[in-house]
């Protein structure tokens, strides 16, 4: 198929991954583009119901010397998951008690790491972030609880996890909910004293981490020096301004951030 | 106070105004997962009856949440205007809906009353009204606003050039500001979201912005959408802000969420005010909104969502807002299920705006997870065009690749403008043609290389 051609600027696509320079059929898109719209979104939305595989990841964990515990959501499917965001954030009772074993006398961080809206950006994304974040946590000097794996996870799950394993601090990585591009984008949410009812202005927010995107490498850098400041400081949110400008594209305060 | 309403042999119970107006919504995800919905369709019409008998008065003497517990609440009964509600104030809520429907009400009554019609009022009202009267009465609102060009004139419509990229590159971003103005688009604001909320990072993009639009002499304004305290910082810095970006709600609860007060807007209102960056106007304030949000916070205090949203509209009007946009179906399946319900919200949202008196845009867009595509987002774009919405997004090719969400493109614009035979901003429009991008009839010319704004936008050194 030919059809209309692309813009004369179209080489100015090789500085960003947006859909410039299309082309058209008097006011309307080339018949070329309307079908890659289409075939983007048709997976996108495949991306949406795929399933996080828990033992791969904790034995990705087992290889960085990582102790992992499975844990779920009070949603028990994924239509449920998306219209009940409010059971996303509760653990069920099994993965409660199950974490309570593991609290010990609490920890300086934990690291939830759950499904969100994609598994894909977490089965791509997570272990290079946890292996490139170790090392700079020993130098951190910080008491590091179990990692919890987790399905059907918002969020807030992260508070439930906080408090369940007594911890200063919890990072929850999480998969972003999918767009055309890019199916597999993972996000850090950092919450200092984690608790019910944490709002979304006291977090931090690292986003669009993977390989096309802030590299896992340089989202670690990123979240240590976050960890580091939210526990010199005691908080995290709107307060703790993200000025490692080492590296780009951090923190981000979604609440109160366009969209 | 109680309110109820008998259908055949059952009678139905409505403890409160809130009540009411929750049971009395079009059905959406967002109120049966906060528990407030109707439980049949019967109760859903029964409750539509019982609010057509409301007066307008009794909704102004019944706040849905205590005036000693919330600045939103305080902020809607404070700036009642009581002399324009005199016109209206006999009327019930099923007599208003035929007024706004009314051939003798135009839109210089509409701009009179904006004043005297709170966000409870136009919620309730909006219940009552099927898509085709939302479209009606929203067409008749005109509200103009001004910075360096004139956005809500009748017979136009504007288009927000939102040029993201994933890691805040300039020249990525440069590349989509030059596609979407070579596209015609950009007269209601070139916003970008950043991917981070560094100062650093934000001022880097507020610079950008201001060199591309004084470079080009372009008749528009840019907005970097960073959080309102980010934004006060770089304009105490001496940092070149033409606009005051904030997510708002419409309870103190929702805004304490978003990390924010109306102290702080008013003090934002203010910095930019005196920056006096406008050439034309001195509207400074960009709001973005969107039903659920309350909810999201968990600060809706058993309002159903559509209530909520408006009143966010009553927070958005005591700042004279160049734009304020509804960012419909961003927020997911939970709070609006599919197509059908993002196009009732859409058109609520947009009529609700425009009746209080606001430049009432529409982010018409859909997530992933929602049960939508682009067929649902072109019937939202048609029925928003018949409606007058005040300007809609353009995003490249409809993907925003940062924010991961499909909104609408500058083809979309374009095809409203084929569709609906709307125009720009006169001031930009002036410049597309000066720039050779469009015909004497706004109509772009076909694309030639070579363009200046293509040439300057390939980075220096680049091959």
């Amino acid at each position: 198929m030919t059809g209309a051609p692309r813009d004369p600027w179209a080489r100015l696509g090789t500085w960003t991954p947006a859909r410039i320079a299309l082309g058209r059929a008097g006011a309307s898109l080339p018949t070329r583009e309307v079908l890659s719209f289409a075939l983007a979104h048709a997976r996108a939305r495949d991306a949406v119901h795929a399933r996080l595989d828990l033992a791969a990841l904790a034995s990705d964990l087992k290889l960085l010397g990582l102790t992992s515990v499975e844990a779920s959501s009070m949603a028990r499917d994924r239509v449920t998951y998306l219209r009940r965001p409010d059971l996303g954030r509760q653990l069920d009772h099994a993965s409660q008690d199950r974490l309570t074993v593991h609290r010990g006398d609490g920890c300086d961080l934990v690291v939830l790491i759950g499904d969100g809206l994609s598994a894909t950006a977490v089965a791509a994304n997570a272990v290079p972030l946890m292996s490139a974040l170790l090392p700079l946590l020993r130098k951190l000097e910080l008491k590091l609880g179990a990692v919890v794996i987790a399905q059907n996870a918002r969020v807030a799950l992260g508070d439930a996890v906080g408090v369940s394993l007594g911890a200063r601090l919890v990072a929850v990585l999480i998969g972003e909910r999918p767009g055309l591009s890019a199916a597999d984008s993972l996000s850090v949410y950092l919450t200092y004293a984690p608790r019910a009812g944490r709002t979304d202005a006291e977090r931090n927010c690292i986003s669009n981490i993977r390989a096309d995107g802030l590299t896992p490498e340089a989202a670690a850098i990123n979240l240590s020096w976050l960890i580091s400041a939210a526990m010199e400081m005691k908080l995290t949110g709107v307060s703790l301004k993200d000025r490692s400008v080492a590296v780009r594209a951090t923190s981000e305060h979604l609440a109160g951030q366009g969209k | 106070m109680a309110y109820s309403q008998s259908v055949g042999n059952t009678r139905y119970s409505f403890p409160t105004l809130k009540s009411l107006l929750a049971k009395a919504s079009p059905p959406r995800a967002g109120d049966r997962l906060a528990g407030v919905a109707a439980a049949t369709a019967e109760e859903n019409v029964a409750a539509k009856l019982a609010l057509a008998d409301v007066p307008l008065s009794r909704i102004l003497a019944e706040p849905l949440i205590p005036y000693e517990d919330d600045a939103v609440t305080r902020l809607i009964i404070d700036s009642h205007d009581a002399r324009a509600f005199e016109q209206i104030s006999n009327m019930t809520v099923g007599e208003f809906r035929e007024f706004l429907l009314s051939h003798d009400t135009d839109a210089k009554v509409l701009t009179g009353l904006a004043q005297a019609i709170t966000p409870e009022m136009a919620a309730a009202v909006c219940k009552l009204m099927r898509n085709q009267d939302l479209i009606l009465a929203a067409r008749k609102c005109h509200v103009t606003t001004a910075f360096r060009n004139t956005i809500g004139l009748p017979g136009t419509m504007a288009v927000r050039l939102q040029p993201n990229h994933p890691t805040d590159d300039v020249a990525g971003i440069v590349a989509s500001i030059a596609d979407g103005l070579m596209y015609g688009c950009g007269d209601a604001v070139i916003g970008i979201n950043p991917a981070t909320d560094q100062p650093a990072r934000i001022e880097e993009l507020l610079r950008l912005l201001d060199n591309f639009i004084q470079r080009y002499a372009i008749p528009t304004q840019g907005c970097v959408l960073c959080h309102v305290s980010t934004t006060l910082d770089l304009m105490a810095a001496g940092i070149p802000v033409d606009l005051v970006f904030q997510s708002i709600g419409g309870t103190e609860a929702t805004n304490r969420s978003f990390g924010i007060t109306l102290d702080m807007l008013r003090e934002a209102s203010d910095a930019a005010q005196s920056l006096k960056r406008g050439t034309i106007g001195q509207n400074v304030m960009y709001f973005e909104t969107g039903q659920g949000s309350a909810l999201s916070a968990d600060a809706h205090f058993g309002i159903d969502q559509q209530t909520c949203e408006a009143r966010a509209y009553a927070v958005a009007r005591a700042f004279d807002p160049l734009l304020v946009n509804s960012v419909v179906g961003f927020i997911g399946p939970e709070y609006l299920y599919d197509g059908k319900e993002i196009l009732r919200a859409a058109l609520e949202d947009h009529f609700c705006g425009k009746l209080m008196g606001l430049p009432m845009g529409i982010d018409v867009c859909y997530t992933n997870h929602a049960e939508a595509d682009q067929d649902d987002m072109d019937v939202v774009l048609a029925a928003l065009a018949a409606s007058g919405v005040t300007y809609i997004m353009g995003v490249p090719g409809a993907d925003d690749v940062m924010l991961g969400y499909q909104s609408t493109s500058f083809h979309d614009a374009m095809f409203v403008r084929e569709a609906f035979g709307l125009g720009r901003a006169p001031e930009f429009e002036k410049w597309l043609a000066e720039m050779r991008i469009t015909d004497p009839s706004g109509r772009l010319l076909p694309p030639a290389g070579g363009h200046r704004l293509i040439e300057d936008a390939i980075p220096v050194g680049a091959p």
